[in-house]
């Protein structure tokens, strides 16, 4: 079952290869056809993960290179499940709102579909060569969705330091990850086989304390962590907006994935070495993140900041490696990614027709577009941290997660919300409230139901998350309890042997 | 009837709102008669709901804290919420007196609210979205009032801030509203940020016992007890968090130094300042008090300051009121005042006086408010000075704003006479400096009242607009709260709000006749100044500029915010984004784009073209590796 | 007694003073006549190493090296004539328009 999540937007783009250019209609409704079954093939997934065994399910296996030990393995864990449904629940949002591009509709989607599914194979890949061949294969659509649909200012600086830095990002990974390779000597690719290895015969812990880095920093570049966050807010500011809503939504949590995946699962010593400063990280993230948004003027950049400081409450709530905020996290990133695509969606549906992203340009919108600015208000109450819209819990969760090992950091992250609060009801009274400016007079609203729908799924699910939070942590906390058990006992495997050393 | 049907009752008052709110979003904002019949419907559902519970609760034995050390509620029901490895998080309802008395407040006040909102917003468009607004602020009032712990408590108390942020901006294509709900929601956010970090401290303590740590109130009481039994209370640890709790409180319920966004959130509807920011959101920060008195009780020195961070802001903000020309403001700094008082008396340990004061503020407030509504309706101003001579054309609305009036004064046998004297007691005998105060406090708020009502009710019509009584949807309201007003302190509020380890006094005769002296003394002033047309006033003012001015701009609070916020924080952010653009951006990664540049346009000098170079080094080359295989060979 | 070593000699210095003509000269005439030598310095020690070892692969490899000279030059020599009309000079240094 699994690896239909990702085989069908593939097909999708395939089946766009032989349409006709022309035949627009049909290019759209391929896309929406291919995001659906994603979406509920994720749904179902999510609906039928059994909560009470955990572990990897729903794994289908091809042999691919068997000399390599490279296999084709799908499958899920529950920190998988919930991320693959939000990629679900963003693309399927991210193909409705696609069709406000107008130019070139088949080269488009064809790229859209195949970042669609390179991120679902990087969520649902049980094998790290093809974790890796997925997530290149997510990054590189991006180029082209930049640069040629993005806005014309900055898109062609956006779109080269973007590919450059997450290039440059998965080298350093990959380093890791072949060093992985060759110190097990396991000959073999596959995840499970390896965590199963490395749980009961860890690497030496001074091997895991100098691999660690290489995956830390690797992966770290897409999370993004402080200070390798520069690629993101301009990457998020170029990108029109289904693609900054996978963007800012998804594809930055395949960092904090890929880090609790492959560093927790893999090197636990090593993570629990490198953890403190990951938490120092995370605090210039929120603290400084937070801040720059502040200064911002131009709204999407507000948002792409707001998102690397939010993505800092993730990295807290992982480096914290407690239950609450290691469950925090990842429903962080979830929440975080629905709310970031709301905001980016709404913002674009506004940019389409102004074609200004300045706040202070645009000034009393809520006369003329009620509906779109009362679902800005609720995407900006979202991220503040407004109990009822998913974000709370998680940040809440953080938070209290975070509180006995690094108190100060709880604090931090607690002024951390005071800021957001502060630019994403500035934002709102700037570019929103107020009189009307006389320019945005034939501002068209989203009207038909089919217009709104994107908006309204978004919030739907934030909502549900935000008020109902208990099977989403339930799923959640089968993976994160795994990768806490590994961390713990590498932890006792190093002192049973610092001591016999010792002895 | 059952236990669990007792519990559905309070569930029922809980989402009865949430309901209605829900129900017009989806249903009806194009239709103003579905939207207020389900609001009001909702409201009163949940009122009688809790004149049920509060008829149980006087019928049962142990409700009056007879029982234990009364600090269990008479009943609690909850479901959990999120299950996880050390954190247990619940929502549910606790049913004990306060809460009880709370929800009567809110729902019975919110009802009356309602239905005079259906007159006095008839002509708005945005009608609807009006009564949402409303509907999802009693859900969140609720909330607050029934929470059986502190994370679902935090919880609406942040949706209460969400909902008055709205309703602030209900209109907010006018600039100065969107911008007091950003100031109310902001300075909110800032308080509940030691309101957050309170909340772990105390969840940190809670855990000392060596049981598993907990939110829930009735838990987190009896461990305190434990500790205290066992001489083992964490006092440090214990102080900081009831004094960041406390934090919460003082943006809530605007104590100083966070006061400022009260009066600006006057900018709101009438009846929303009415119901949020006079009778109950506000007072939510007192209720927070009395919920968490397990904790105060056990920390002396920390009531202590809480009760002169209360004096303090009762007769700063008095003063400031006595020179207001906005009718809402006047009230507005009145409700601050009042709300000092409250804190005051908890603070003192008046656990029942200040509860006692909320409820009976709360109906005087609110028919203050709802009566400058009418005159605001009527006269299409705020300004006091445009008004004057209401007592004839609006007979209904100047006596019910009389009543209210004379009962926040404290004149004998009004509502607020009876509280107002319980907390002036208790300071008498516990504090003769903060009783001082609020004796001062006292003759100050009789002042600026008189001089409110010889403004505007009576003496000759002035400015433009003729005034008419307001319809009977409005004025309704009005009898009904000034009939509360009247009869509020003879419903035996204090006796049924107790609190075992709460100070209590007697009735005080001597500390009666003074308060009401000074409030005689206050309202003879008013009208020897105002009551006839004279030129006391001005040349008062201009003998005492500087005061005068100090007053008038609020002793430069707001200036002074402004000022922190342009140069401190603003800078801050700025310098940030100075150093993202400049140094991470220009310095770091633009850098390194152009040293590879750089690095590369050094070394391709390398490639001179001529073909001997090349043949040279790939002599030169060969002649190393060569030698080093030699090495390899022979070492 | 002329030994190996002798020849090995020889086909060394005719090498180095190949290389240094190759090196060292500007005229590609007389480049061209360096590598010559070079390779006429090859040719010497394979054939000296094909004595000695009495096998005469060697010596079929001189006239691959033979044949493969002359083809040379005679590509070395029309590039030089090209070189000649199209520069004017048949300087090595004249041609450098390959560079940075």
């Amino acid at each position: 079952m699994t690896p239909w999540v990702m085989l069908s937007p593939f097909i999708g783009a395939i089946a766009m290869l032989l349409t006709p250019s022309t035949q627009k209609d049909w290019i759209r409704r391929i896309a929406v056809g291919a995001a659906s079954v994603s979406l509920a093939v994720a749904v179902w997934m999510f609906l039928n993960y059994d909560r009470s065994a955990g572990g990897y399910q729903f794994i289908t296996e091809v042999p691919w290179i068997p000399a390599l030990g490279v296999s084709f393995q799908a499958g899920v864990d529950g920190i998988s499940v919930i991320l693959t449904l939000l990629h679900a629940v963003c693309a399927f949002a991210g193909v409705l709102v696609s069709y406000s591009i107008k130019e070139r509709v088949k080269e488009y989607f064809i790229f859209y579909l195949l970042l669609i599914a390179g991120v679902f194979g990087v969520f649902t890949s049980l094998d790290v060569f093809f974790f890796y061949f997925f997530y290149e294969m997510a990054v590189i659509p991006m180029f082209p969705l930049i640069g040629i649909w993005g806005s014309k200012d900055i898109k062609d600086y956006a779109t080269m330091k973007l590919t450059l830095y997450l290039t440059a990002g998965a080298v350093l990974a990959l380093i890791g990850l072949l060093a992985l390779y060759f110190l097990t000597d396991l000959h073999t690719f596959n995840l499970i086989k390896l965590e199963e290895v490395l749980s009961h015969k860890p690497l030496p812990a001074e091997v895991q304390y100098w691999l660690f880095p290489f995956l830390l920093i690797g992966f770290g570049v897409i999370a993004p962590m402080w200070p390798f966050h520069s690629w993101s807010p301009i990457g998020h500011a170029a990108a029109p907006a289904p693609v900054s809503m996978l963007h800012a939504g998804v594809l930055m949590k395949l960092g904090s994935y890929a880090i609790l995946r492959l560093g927790f699962g893999l090197l636990p010593q090593g993570a629990y070495a490198w953890m403190p400063l990951v938490a120092a990280l995370c605090m210039m993230n929120i603290l400084y993140g937070g801040l720059v948004a502040l200064a911002q003027k131009d709204s999407k950049f507000m948002v792409g900041y707001s998102s690397s400081s939010h993505m800092g409450y993730v990295l807290l709530g992982i480096a914290s490696m407690t239950p609450a905020a290691m469950n925090g996290a990842v429903l962080l990133m979830f929440a975080h990614g629905v709310m970031t695509a709301l905001a980016f969606a709404l913002i674009g549906h506004i940019y389409d027709q102004t074609h200004s992203r300045t706040l202070s340009d645009w000034g009393g919108l809520a006369q003329k577009i009620p509906f779109v600015s009362a679902c800005f208000v609720i995407a900006a109450m979202a991220s503040s941290g407004v109990p009822g819209f998913g974000n709370f819990v998680a940040e809440f969760l953080v938070m209290i997660g975070a509180w006995e090992p690094y108190p100060w950091h709880a604090v931090g992250a607690i002024l951390g919300v005071v800021i957001t609060a502060t630019y994403m009801l500035g934002a709102i009274r700037t570019g929103f409230f107020g009189p009307l400016n006389p320019k945005w007079e034939n501002l068209r609203d989203a009207r038909t139901p089919f217009e709104r729908l994107p908006y309204l799924f978004l919030i739907i699910v934030l909502l549900a998350l935000g008020c109902w939070p208990g099977p989403f942590i339930d799923t959640i906390q089968t993976g994160t309890q795994t990768l806490l058990n590994r961390v713990g006992a590498a932890q006792t495997i190093a002192k049973a042997h610092k001591e016999s050393t010792e002895s | 009837m059952q236990l669990p049907s007792l519990a559905f009752l309070a569930w029922t008052i809980l989402f009865a709102p949430l309901v209605s709110t829900l129900g017009i979003l989806l249903v009806g904002l194009r239709r103003p008669k579905f939207s207020h019949s389900i609001a009001i419907a909702s409201m009163v559902t949940g009122f009688l709901a809790s004149v049920y519970l509060f008829i149980r609760l006087l019928g049962s034995p142990g409700s009056v804290g007879s029982q234990g050390h009364g600090e269990h509620p008479f009943l609690e029901h909850a479901i959990s919420w999120i299950s996880l490895h050390g954190l247990q998080l619940e929502v549910g309802v606790a049913i004990d007196p306060l809460s009880v008395l709370m929800s009567l407040v809110v729902t019975g006040v919110g009802s009356v609210i309602f239905i005079y909102s259906a007159g006095y917003m008839s002509e708005e468009p945005s009608y609807s979205r009006y009564f949402a607004g409303l509907s999802l602020f009693a859900f969140s009032m609720l909330g607050i009032v029934l929470a059986n712990n502190l994370v679902m408590l935090f919880m609406f108390w942040e949706l209460v801030g969400v909902s008055s942020y709205l309703l602030i901006g209900f209109w907010y294509q006018k600039p100065s509203a969107a911008e007091a709900g950003r100031k109310a929601f902001m300075v909110n956010r800032v308080a509940d940020f030691g309101f957050m970090i309170g909340i772990l401290m105390l969840w940190t303590v809670s855990g000392a016992t060596g049981q598993e740590r907990t939110f829930n109130f009735a838990e987190l009481a009896d461990r305190i007890h434990e500790l205290a039994a066992a001489q083992a209370l964490p006092y440090a640890a214990l102080s900081f968090a009831g004094a960041f709790l406390f934090c919460g409180v003082v943006g809530k319920s605007a104590q100083f130094p966070l006061h400022v966004w009260l009066p600006d959130a006057m900018e709101g509807p009438t009846p929303v300042s009415a119901l949020i920011h006079a009778a109950t959101m506000v007072a939510a920060g007192v209720y927070l008090i009395g919920r968490c008195f397990f904790l105060y009780a056990d920390l002396p020195d920390l009531l202590t300051l809480i009760a002169y961070v209360g004096g303090f802001t009762a007769i700063f903000t008095a003063s400031i009121a006595i020179v207001q020309n906005d009718i809402k403001r006047i009230l507005a700094y009145s409700t601050l005042s009042q709300l000092g008082y409250m804190v005051m008396a908890l603070g003192l340990g008046g656990y029942s006086a200040g509860i006692f004061h909320l409820a009976t503020h709360a109906f005087f407030k609110a028919l203050l408010f709802l009566g400058a509504g009418c005159m605001i309706h009527a006269l299409h101003t705020n300004d006091i000075w445009e008004m004057g001579g209401l007592i004839k054309s609006m007979k209904v609305t100047s006596w019910t704003f009389l009543i209210g009036t004379a009962a926040l004064c404290g004149i004998w046998p009004l509502s607020g006479f009876w509280s107002k004297d319980e907390i002036l007691a208790l300071a008498f005998h516990q504090d003769k400096f903060l009783w001082a105060i609020g004796s001062l406090t006292a003759m100050m708020t009789a002042f600026y009242m008189g001089r409110l009502c010889f403004a505007a009710i009576f003496g000759k019509p002035r400015g433009h607009g003729h005034s008419q009584e307001a319809p009977a949807v409005m004025t309704g309201p009005l009898v009904f709260l000034a009939i509360l007003s009247v009869i509020g302190g003879f419903l035996g509020i204090p006796r049924f709000i107790h609190h075992p380890r709460a100070m209590h006094v007697e009735f005080d005769l001597g500390v009666a006749l003074i308060s009401t002296l000074c409030a005689v003394i206050g309202l003879g002033s008013a009208w020897r100044l105002y009551g006839k047309p004279s030129d006391l006033p001005v040349r008062l003012r201009a003998s005492f500029r500087w005061l005068y001015s100090l007053l008038a701009n609020k002793y430069y609070v707001d200036e002074i915010y402004a000022w922190l916020i342009r140069n401190v924080h603003d800078r801050i952010a700025r310098l940030c984004a100075l150093f993202e653009r400049y140094v991470i951006m220009r310095f770091c990664v633009n850098g390194i784009a152009v040293t590879t540049r750089a690095a590369g346009s050094v070394l391709r000098m390398i490639q001179t073209g001529k073909v001997q170079t090349y043949a040279l080094a790939l002599f030169a080359g060969l002649l190393l590796i060569l030698s080093w295989m030699m090495v390899g060979i022979h070492p | 007694m002329i030994t190996l070593n002798h020849y090995l000699i020889a086909s060394g210095l005719l090498f180095a003073i190949g290389l240094v003509g190759v090196v060292s000269r500007r005229n590609t005439l007389m480049i061209l006549l360096s590598v010559e030598l070079m390779l006429n310095a090859a040719n010497l020690s394979f054939v000296a190493f094909s004595r000695y070892l009495g096998h005469s692969t060697g010596q079929i490899f001189v006239f691959f090296i033979m044949l493969v000279a002359a083809a040379e030059v005679t590509v070395g020599l029309a590039i030089l004539i090209v070189m000649a009309r199209a520069v004017g000079k048949t300087d090595a240094d004249a041609l450098k328009s390959l560079r940075w």
